[in-house]
């Protein structure tokens, strides 16, 4: 922060939004949860019996992802999607490798995080925010928007027990979207909530689109991808499959599913007229 | 739809578009077209893009790499001051939510919990005790609890936070900070509670008093120390939490609150000399010299109350920044 332009372009570090380079991910699964104790420990003393079992989520992963793209990422479950974007959130650090990122960060990885359901909703907008990273002034101002956003009326004053759950996804992803970051990370957070929902998310995201922010997205549904992403990657087993423009990728991915012919000739022929039926048609 | 390019720009900021430099390195910023969905029309807002040398910056490395640069975990967490504090009273007010009593659990906690120790001591030594005996344990037990709650909360605050832990980019520091705010916030109605028997026990006020301030510091930065270095470890080994209040009731009994300090290190023993090496011998035995006894406190006990203090708060500190970044992987 604070260098020369000129010097700060030049510098591979701050030429990308972000930077994965040559990223490993291991996650310890423990075998027998009880061997967690002290007593275990010491039977297990000068034996080399394993105790937890290495997963190793991302294989190698390199990319950059230039400023102002809008970059999906697609794979199978269990593929590594959800790993490598905690990891450029800065929540699950790499085994081996480097994240860089330039600009704040906003994650949308889970909808409601910081929430307390015996407070109402007021309070708990007040509480994620904050829990973001916005300060109370941000906050104030800002309170109005997210308010008439979610379209709750006098439901923001009542305790987020009583929601339902799509009042709590609409509050939580108002929330997430109204924190002004230069880099928005998205998992999975666009496929609650029922059509109209879906809608007012999908134009919130273009809004922030629209705004030159870097966005990444990780998603199932395909047709949201297409529509609001310049740029793909397919992610197979922790490793980087193919990455190019999302119809492409988009393509060959379905293929790989199994997704049938037929199916893809009718989606081509209904365009983006009807939304709800683009995100329900592409769910895998 | 367009991709808009970013060249590296000149220092300022750009309010507009036409007063760039064509120079070699002037930014050309081209916003996509808006798309337009339904009634809203996005709206491009060139002033909310953040110059690059402006952006923030971060790398993140293996969890192996030893405890992040001060320098910038420090002010980040100086930053989520407001959190903690909104956290804080959050978390109190939602504990004693469905209580009839509410809020007044916060005196009433204290006041029984008092009288359970009085009657324990009154049935102990046989009602022989001095007659500001009751004030006297107030003041030693509730300054002792404010340490036994900060250490006790912190051990299960991050176990009891996994969400944010895992789904959020917080220094993880914030949480067994906020539990040092939510004892302290627990601390203060208990002493409406002891001033009231300070006062129904008429025992006289000093100057002394003063001395009360640097004791409850140095019990919060020993208690916050041992908290960090409780929660780091919860983590690991999650039997800490079963252990801890055996522990701490064991330290209590250790401790001058149920006695007075001075006399009871002038006996020889080996009891004596367990109570002199207790790092809360000499802030419980000054806290009740300024409040109770009316008497400054030993030079000595001060010192040494810091010393154990700012070592359990810096270690406490180095531990828990060193290991922070495998919670998100141990939880």
């Amino acid at each position: 922060m604070g260098r020369p332009a000129a010097a700060a372009a030049a510098d591979p570090d701050y030429a990308h939004a972000i930077s994965v380079r040559d990223v490993y991910i291991n996650y310890r699964s423990v075998i027998d949860p009880r061997t967690n104790t002290l007593r275990h420990s010491l039977a297990r003393m000068g034996r080399s019996t394993r105790t937890a079992r290495v997963i190793e989520a991302v294989k190698g992963m390199s990319f950059d992802v230039d400023h102002g793209t809008v970059l999906g990422i697609i794979g199978a479950n269990g593929a590594g999607k959800s790993t490598i974007m905690k990891a450029i959130a800065g929540i699950l650090p790499p085994t081996t490798g480097e994240i860089v990122v330039n600009g704040r960060i906003s994650t949308l990885l889970a909808l409601g995080v910081g929430f307390n359901g015996h407070l109402s909703g007021r309070e708990n907008v007040i509480l994620g925010s904050l829990a973001a990273g916005l300060t109370r002034r941000q906050v104030n101002e800002r309170f109005e928007e997210i308010a008439a956003w979610a379209e709750l009326g006098e439901f923001i004053d009542m305790p987020m027990k009583a929601y339902s759950s799509g009042m709590y996804g609409r509050l939580a992803f108002a929330v997430s979207t109204h924190l002004d970051p230069d880099v928005l990370l998205v998992d999975e957070a666009l496929s609650t909530g029922d059509a109209h929902f879906r809608r007012k998310s999908y134009e919130k995201m273009q809004e922030l689109v629209g705004q030159a922010r870097t966005i990444v997205i990780v998603s199932h549904g395909i047709g949201a991808i297409k529509e609001m992403c310049d740029d793909c990657i397919w992610i197979d087993k922790g490793k980087i499959v193919r990455r190019g423009s999302p119809a492409e990728i988009a393509a060959e991915y379905l293929e790989f599913q199994g997704v049938p012919q037929s199916e893809k000739i009718d989606e081509a022929a209904e365009g983006s007229d009807d939304l709800a039926d683009d995100f329900a048609m592409d769910e895998v | 739809m367009t991709q808009p390019s970013l060249k590296p720009a000149a220092d300022a900021p750009i309010d507009d578009i036409d007063d760039i430099d064509d120079t070699e390195d002037a930014m050309v910023v081209e916003l996509p077209a808006p798309e337009k969905l339904g009634a809203v029309e996005p709206k491009p807002d060139p002033t909310r893009v953040t110059p690059l040398e402006a952006r923030e910056h971060h790398v993140f490395r293996s969890r192996r790499s030893g405890v992040p640069r001060m320098r910038e975990y420090l002010p980040e967490l100086w930053g989520r001051r407001e959190f903690v504090l909104e956290l804080a009273r959050c978390t109190l007010r939602a504990q004693n939510y469905l209580n009839a009593f509410g809020q007044l659990w916060l005196v009433l906690n204290p006041l029984l919990l008092g009288c359970v120790y009085f009657t324990l001591v009154d049935i102990i030594n046989d009602s022989a005790h001095a007659q500001n005996y009751f004030t006297m344990l107030l003041g030693g037990l509730f300054l002792y609890n404010y340490f036994s709650g900060i250490v006790s909360q912190s051990t299960g605050s991050i176990i009891g936070s996994s969400r944010l832990v895992l789904n959020s980019r917080l220094p993880r520091l914030v949480l067994p900070i906020t539990q040092v705010g939510i004892a302290f916030m627990r601390f203060l109605p208990s002493m409406i509670v002891f001033l009231a028997a300070h006062t129904i026990q008429g025992v006289p006020w000093g100057l002394s008093a003063f001395y009360a301030i640097p004791a409850l510091l140095e019990m919060t930065l020993f208690a916050a120390g041992l908290g960090f270095i409780f929660a780091t470890l919860q983590v690991y080994f999650r039997d800490i939490a079963n252990i801890l209040p055996y522990m701490t009731r064991i330290w209590l009994f250790l401790s001058p609150v149920l006695f007075q300090l001075a006399p009871e290190i002038a006996k020889p023993g080996l009891k004596s000399r367990v109570i002199e090496l207790n790092p809360l011998s000499p802030i419980i035995g000054s806290w009740g010299n300024a409040l109770v006894y009316n008497t400054p406190p030993p030079v000595s006990w001060l010192l040494e109350g810091a010393a154990w203090s700012i070592v359990a708060f810096v270690a406490g500190v180095l531990i828990f920044t060193r290991r922070e970044r495998e919670f998100s992987v141990r939880l």
